[in-house]
């Protein structure tokens, strides 16, 4: 089997590449043909579960989009002939071709805004928007997220009964309602993207490799919405991130913090291609919170050490972000910028204000943790450690977390 | 599409200036009739202080009555417990549109939008 450099077989890869670029058509041309959300999306999923039983041992087809489709149609007749009541939209879909099934060129932006409305939960939205528009199956999607298949599934369907109950509309949204819409959007992106960032794919021999995938759908958005900047924000940062990478993670599969990373290991012809991007973007005025993030991860990418980094600059930018997202999260961030301006007791300062409201985010611990290593206050950093290991729950931060807390016990 | 609009009390409403208060509830009447005479809102009810309130818990055949309302919410740091302060019918094409309306609310509330189930 040959195994590409993120640990996948080149037959899973290139599966993946064509489910991304299939699935999301076909479900939005089934939603718009049989005028039902719910039912589209289970015939698409149910066709791609068929797809991976047989095409790593068949191949790929020449024209996998018509395969999935009329495997699609075969399921329908497999429910027609279940269902007692006749059911004049599959009946429909049965008799069809895929050409008069595929109306317009691309709806998946309908697809995208729905699957990410905000009265669905945050897992819902991921969870959704990654099956019904890049084809994750429910295994795949548990496999990535560590949950078991069952929660999957049930988030599935109630988020699909929900979409039906409520009657969220199928929709690109308003154009006064777009901008708030966009950064769900975005926010279920990114969330995707850390997940499969945050985890060393060579341990965990994924199919699906989720950071490639969101953003795959980040750059599927720009393509969809040309006018919007802050998709090309989040794009820019992703690929920022990814050009970082090889340095990530050690050779036992531990997480290397940025201060740590061998700078000359990052890609920086991929370092210098986001910049040029965010700059193009930054010209169109049209500021906004990704972009934002993308200047700052652009501040770290271009220092040619942690020590050279433009501190001031990455404090200016979270001030900025705060004004769109003042959350204690972003003031978190902000004293961190801090402490290499101001000194490890300003920052700790700025972080013990926040320590009600994010008492339960181990990253808040651990960063005090750092912060009062800084001040030499052991017995504390060792405490806030141990607390920041109680509530982390990814397993390579955990990992990072216990080698400082067996560091220090061994002094 | 209907949906009950649970309006939850604002508890800093009764600590406004009475000018303030008086304004508010003008605006709020403004907003209601407007919708209603749009055919958006369908019926609702502001009620009485949550004070005025009895709860009746049923259970297998009992029911045990005690003064006061139920709360809403548990909130996350079990400060201000949410009780009812009104409630209203949307009857409206989609959730958006109903969200739409919601937003436009002069006031400062917590809102619960929950589709009805009609039954013919």
């Amino acid at each position: 089997m040959i195994t590409g450099s993120d640990g996948r077989s080149a037959v899973d890869a290139a599966v993946s590449t064509v489910f991304r670029e299939e699935a999301g058509r076909l479900t939005a041309a089934l939603v718009r043909y049989l005028n039902d959300f719910d039912l589209a999306e289970d015939l698409v999923q149910e066709a791609l579960v068929e797809a991976l039983e047989h095409w790593p041992a068949t191949g790929i087809p020449d024209n996998p989009g018509a395969w999935l489709f009329t495997t699609a149609r075969r399921k329908a007749l497999e429910r027609l002939r279940r269902a007692a009541n006749y059911d004049r939209k599959l009946s429909l879909l049965v008799a069809s071709q895929l050409d008069e099934v595929q109306t317009e060129s691309d709806n998946r932006l309908q697809l995208i805004f729905t699957c990410c409305h905000p009265a669905l939960s945050r897992e819902s939205q991921v969870a959704l928007t990654l099956r019904a528009v890049i084809g994750l199956t429910t295994a795949e999607f548990a496999s990535a997220f560590l949950v078991s298949e069952a929660t999957v599934a049930q988030r599935i369907i109630r988020a699909k009964q929900k979409i039906v109950k409520a009657a969220i509309p199928y929709q690109v949204p308003a154009s006064v309602e777009i901008a708030e819409r966009l950064n769900e959007v975005l926010a279920v992106l990114y969330l995707a993207f850390n997940e499969g960032h945050l985890s060393s794919s060579t341990e965990t021999g994924e199919r699906r490799n989720l950071a490639e995938d969101a953003l795959w759908l980040t750059n599927l958005l720009v393509r969809l919405m040309p006018d919007e900047p802050e998709p090309v924000g989040l794009v820019v940062l992703m690929r920022l991130q990814l050009a970082r990478a090889s340095t990530r993670f050690d050779s036992t599969g531990r997480l290397v913090l940025l201060q740590d990373q061998d700078r000359h290991r990052w890609d920086h012809q991929a370092i210098a291609e986001a910049s040029a991007l965010l700059l193009k973007v930054a010209k169109l005025g049209l500021p906004g919170p990704y972009q934002i993030q993308a200047a700052i991860a652009a501040c770290h990418a271009e220092a040619t050490s942690f020590e050279t980094t433009d501190w001031e600059q990455i404090f200016l930018l979270y001030e900025r972000l705060l004004t769109y997202w003042p959350t204690a999260v972003v003031r978190l961030n902000r004293a961190i910028a801090l402490q290499y301006l101001a000194g490890p007791a300003a920052a700790l300062a700025e972080v013990d204000v926040l320590t009600d409201s994010l008492r339960n985010y181990h990253l808040l611990h651990a960063t005090r943790a750092q912060l009062l290593r800084a001040l030499g206050r052991e017995t504390e950093a060792h405490e806030a450690d141990q607390r920041a290991l109680r509530l982390a729950s990814n397993p390579a931060e955990r990992a990072l977390i216990e080698g400082r807390l067996n560091l220090s016990a061994a002094d | 599409m209907k949906y009950m609009m649970l309006i939850a009390a604002d508890p800093a409403f009764g600590t406004r200036p009475d000018a303030e208060q008086a304004d508010l509830s003008n605006r709020i009447g403004t907003w209601w009739n407007d919708y209603a005479q749009k055919g958006r809102i369908v019926g609702g009810h502001q009620l009485q202080s949550a004070h005025t309130a009895t709860t009746v818990k049923v259970k297998a055949g009992k029911a045990e009555v005690a003064d006061g309302p139920v709360y809403l919410t548990d909130g996350p740091f079990n400060e201000a417990k949410e009780t009812v302060g009104g409630y209203g019918i949307l009857d409206v094409a989609n959730l958006d549109e109903a969200l739409a309306i919601v937003k436009s609310w002069p006031g400062n509330n917590n809102f619960e939008i929950r589709p009805v189930i009609e039954r013919g």
